[in-house]
């Protein structure tokens, strides 16, 4: 469904990707991994459109672009199908949770205010929000804020939503409400590219994993085979240096806290065990 | 205080507070409104990059800001009729006062636009907003509530400046204030009571301030720094 080819950008000078390629078919979850600095965020805000590729091409639902020379008015096209949840959540600071999700579907659909107020509130209540509409982004924690943005990102009804670290700015114990409701997401069927750090998400949510490493994707594979029989020597260390790191978060005083504060919680621990019951008696 | 002295004064305080409402407001409104007008513009011309207008207004901002707003009236109005241009006293004034703080005021708008976060525009980018539309309904809205108290700030300054106006025949409170003291001889009384005049002006706008600026705030979810 996405087909993105040879994706060089360079910034001041040095390129950064060199020639990156990638597929998605419809979907999918594709998680992308990779070493802080490898130009995961990059490849993502180049396939938005929010920095100018060097070269490159990307097929959306059959229809082409190049990436260096795309007109204004195709590029908007092209975001009719897609939608972007940044790191550190952008919601517009002057409008309410409500409004956060129905100003692109008004603006820039043209949609009847009462239309994208139902479509808004519906998309709320997807991500377990719909008591906090009349919020201002500064009146909810950082896991409320991307739950938002999600719903943002979902109203439009996207082809592909585009996420970019999404749970690497909230505290501990905010990331499970977000990873949840990602999840849901993806077993809803949603078309998603999810650059993460999380690897135990990634490897029971996404189908495909790319793995960047110095601005080259050097792998794209199927979830299973990438953690089972990858033997790519980057790979190999990257996942080793993940596992190490665990490794010491569980010894970690604090952390300690933090996960048997996440058991007594309640609601996301329950909620991600039950998925794991449905998803074993598939 | 003396029977002549309370006399002079009762006498001169509603002409010269009227004349205030006559003369120094709308010449300041006016002005003002002309001033947030250019500002505007020359935030956006900057903001937005547009080739050769920004040198443009860069020059603009450099001539008006290096130069005293006294001397800007007395070229506009004794110097242009030289070249033939002459203007009455009153849109001559509105002209220098509205250039000057337009310039000022561009910067105050430039400087808050350009502390929105980027991402803002990127959000709205996103969601499949235009750059023009993104502005008009995320960007400016916050970049006003950061400006609203230095542009308070100007329209102050601007009342006491208008002023300067009497050096160029109009007849605004000061000078209304400076006629009384000479016919009377009583200075100290008269420039004290046009102080006291100015002061009740402004003290008005530092109260509209404060309900703006609240106001903008519960537009914006109201979160603002206080201990
Ligand atoms: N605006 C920029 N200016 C200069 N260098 C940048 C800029 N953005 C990213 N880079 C560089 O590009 C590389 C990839 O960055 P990024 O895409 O953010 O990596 P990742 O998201 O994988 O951590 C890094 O080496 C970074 O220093
Ligand atoms: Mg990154």
């Amino acid at each position: 469904m996405l087909e993105l080819t040879g994706l060089h950008k360079s910034i001041g000078g040095n390129e950064i990707l060199h020639g990156v390629n990638l597929n998605i078919r419809k979907g999918e979850v594709l998680a992308v991994l990779g070493p802080s600095g490898s130009g995961k965020t990059t490849l993502l805000r180049c396939l938005n459109f929010l920095e100018k590729a060097d070269s490159g091409s990307v097929t959306l639902l059959g229809s082409t672009l190049d990436m260096h020379t795309a007109s204004r008015r195709e590029i908007a096209d092209y975001r009719k199908h897609t939608a972007f949840v940044f790191q550190n959540f952008n919601l517009f600071a002057n409008k309410t949770a409500l409004h956060n999700v129905t100003e692109g579907l008004i603006v820039a659909r043209k949609m009847p205010k009462a239309e994208a107020e139902a479509i808004g509130m519906k998309a709320l209540k997807r991500v377990g929000l719909a008591n906090k509409a009349d919020s201002y982004p500064s009146q909810l924690s950082g896991g409320q804020q991307q739950r938002v943005a999600i719903a943002r990102a979902i109203a439009a009804e996207p082809d592909v939503i585009m996420l970019d670290e999404p749970t690497s700015a909230l505290d501990p114990e905010l990331i499970g409400e977000v990873l949840n409701v990602i999840r849901q997401l993806a077993e809803d069927g949603m078309t998603m590219i999810i650059v993460t750090h999380e690897i135990t998400f990634a490897r029971s949510v996404a189908t495909d994993i790319l793995f960047m490493d110095g601005g080259r994707a050097l792998v794209q594979t199927d979830t299973k085979n990438f953690f089972e029989k990858n033997d790519n020597k980057r790979v190999r260390e990257f996942l080793s240096s993940l596992n190490e790191r665990m490794f010491l978060n569980e010894n970690d005083e604090s952390n300690k806290k933090n996960i048997s504060h996440a058991h007594r919680g309640g609601p996301s621990h329950g909620k991600r065990s039950g998925m794991r019951k449905k998803r074993r008696r598939k | 205080m003396n029977q002549r002295l309370a006399d002079i004064l009762l006498e001169s305080f509603p002409r010269i507070f009227t004349q205030g409402l006559l003369m120094t407001i709308p010449l300041t409104v006016l002005s003002f409104a002309l001033a947030l007008v250019i500002a505007m513009l020359c935030a956006m011309i900057q903001i937005a990059n547009v080739k050769g207008l920004r040198q443009a207004v860069r020059f603009y901002i450099w001539l008006i800001r290096g130069t005293p707003l006294l001397v800007q009236l007395y070229l506009v109005y004794f110097g242009l009729p030289d070249l033939g241009i002459v203007l009455p006293a009153f849109p001559c004034a509105v002209l220098v006062f509205a250039l000057n703080e337009g310039a000022y005021c561009a910067e105050t708008m430039r400087a808050a636009i350009e502390s929105v976060p980027k991402g803002q525009l990127e959000a709205g980018y996103c969601v499949g907003m235009s750059y023009f539309q993104t502005m008009r309904r995320i960007i400016l809205p916050q970049a006003f509530r950061t400006a609203f108290p230095p542009l308070s700030n100007s329209l102050i300054s601007m009342i006491k400046d208008t002023s300067l106006a009497a050096n160029i025949t109009v007849a605004e409170m000061f000078m209304t204030a400076q006629r009384v003291a000479g016919r009377t001889y009583e200075h100290l009384a008269l420039y004290a009571e046009v102080a006291v005049i100015y002061l009740i002006f402004c003290t008005v706008i530092t109260r509209l301030q404060a309900f703006g600026e609240k106001r903008l705030a519960r537009m914006n979810g109201g979160d603002v720094i206080r201990a």
